[in-house]
Formats: C-alpha cells, structure tokens, sequence
C-alpha cells in the first residue's frame, strides 16, 4: 500500500468498513510510515475538533411560540 | 441521556411539557444546522424547524415506530427543508451523486512513477501546533465544504450522528455516505494544514 492509497482510506478505516485483507495492509503500512501516522492523527485531531464547535440555538421567541402550540394542541 | 423513544413518544402524546422541552433543546440546534444545508437564509432554517416541530406536534399520535423517533424527526426535516429549498431554488441533487472524483490529498505530496518509492509522501506532513483559533479555522472550513460534503460532516462529526441514522435521514447509501464524509474531513484537514502553513 502506498501513502497516496493509504490516505484515501482513513474514514473507511475508522468506520470499520474496510475488508480484512485491506485493513491488515492499512495497519501494516501505518506501522511502518511516521508520515501516514501523523496523516492519520491530524485527521482524527480535524475530527474531534469538529465535535466541539457550539451549537447553534432557535431564538428565544421561537422556542416560546413552540412550547405554546405545544401546550395548546388539542389532545382526546 | 434522553429517556427512550416509547417514553418520549408516551411524553409528547400526553402532552407532557417537559418531555417536548428536553427533545427541543437537545435536537434544535443540530436541525438547524441541518435545515441550513437546504435553504439559503438562517431565518429560513429556523423556519424550517419551527414546521418541524409543528409537524411533530400534529403527528406524534401515528407515529409508528419503524424507525427511532429522532430519525422520523428528522426525515421529516429534510422534507420541510428540501421543499422550501426548491421554492427558493436551491437544491440539493442527493440522488445524482457523482462519484466526485479526484484524491482528497494533492498528488504533488507524493512521490512521482519516476521515484524510488511512488506513491509515498515527497515530504511528510509537518506537525501540528495548535493555538486558540484552531476551533475557528475548522469551523470556516467547514463552512467552504461543498454543500452534501458540509451536510455530511455536520451531522456525523458535529452533531454525533451514527452512520446508519445518517443514511436514514438523507436516504443514502453506506458507501455514499462514507465517501462525502471522507472527502469532507480531508478538505478540513488540509484547510487547517494550509492555514498553518504545513503545506507549501
């Protein structure tokens, strides 16, 4: 496995998704390549950092407007 | 943790306040970022959601079951947005997918057919050092992805969605699915290693 293939199988790799054959070239190549480790854990870095960005928020007046035709539905 | 789903839909069904409340304020935030990804405005997005909601509330007596109620939830998002998203004539074309070609990485990285060792890194990438703005570079990357790109990452990294909800609520294909998500997070990654200046 060359870096080229190696790193347009890092997602598949992560998901599990990648056939046994395929998986054991990944981690054999990844054992044996600082460049490809690095690859791999600024991409896990990108990833974790994406899980971290705030939220956004509905506006207080939306929420409101909600909650009432929430509580105001007509229920048997 | 939110209780589970038949607790939730016993909740909304009784019209128990607190019950819709909790779905609001742990589900809003990522439907927004959804909705985003249809229409052209935030005031449209939220609209989005507002129908949504609205949706849920009138329809949560025959909801079924079939799937777990976030990913009724959201598919009924989609569908709100995708309709309003055409009315403003932005669409989507999740179904048209073309497989979008071309490596996530330059190939000038590696190695020429020429070389000793094709196919491997000219020079490997440089490490890391990362300051306060690193949040901000990767949140304007994620920003520049093309659009199904940026959808995907957003509800799989951002929001925490598994795959198998992914693909429900957009109606795609595992194999789809992983390959947006790919090129997406490597578009990311190679943003924050030009805005660092790792890359020439």
């Amino acid at each position: 496995m060359t870096c080229e293939e190696f790193v347009e199988l890092v997602t598949a790799f992560l998901e599990g998704a990648l056939d046994e054959d395929t998986e054991r070239d990944f981690v054999a190549h990844l054992a044996e390549c600082p460049g490809c480790e690095r690859y791999l854990d600024q991409f896990r870095t990108t990833i974790s950092e994406l899980g971290e960005l705030p939220p956004e928020t509905l506006s207080g007046d939306t929420r409101d407007r909600l909650l009432d035709a929430f509580r105001n539905f007509p229920r048997a | 943790m939110l209780p589970a789903d038949d607790v939730l839909v016993a909740g909304l069904r009784s019209g128990d306040e607190a019950t819709f409340a909790r779905l609001l304020d742990s589900w809003s935030a990522s439907m927004l970022r959804l909705a985003r990804s249809f229409v052209s405005t935030d005031a449209s997005a939220e609209e989005v959601v507002q129908d949504t909601w609205l949706a849920v509330i009138r329809g949560v007596a025959g909801f079924q079951g079939a799937s777990s109620l976030r990913t009724w939830v959201y598919r009924i998002l989609v569908n709100t947005a995708k309709k309003r998203g055409v009315k403003e004539k932005r669409t989507v074309p999740w179904t048209s997918l073309e497989p979008d070609g071309g490596p996530t990485v330059d190939p000038d990285r590696f190695r020429g057919p020429g070389d000793d060792y094709p196919g491997h890194w000219r020079e490997v990438p440089e490490p890391w050092v990362l300051g306060d703005e690193f949040r901000h570079v990767v949140a304007r990357a994620l920003d520049q992805l093309p659009e199904r790109q940026r959808v995907v990452v957003t509800l799989r990294d951002v929001d925490g969605h598994s795959s198998e909800e992914v693909c429900a609520m957009l109606e795609i294909s595992a194999a789809n699915q992983r390959v947006l998500l790919h090129r997406g997070r490597a578009a990311v990654r190679a943003h924050v290693e030009k805005y660092l200046g790792g890359a020439a």
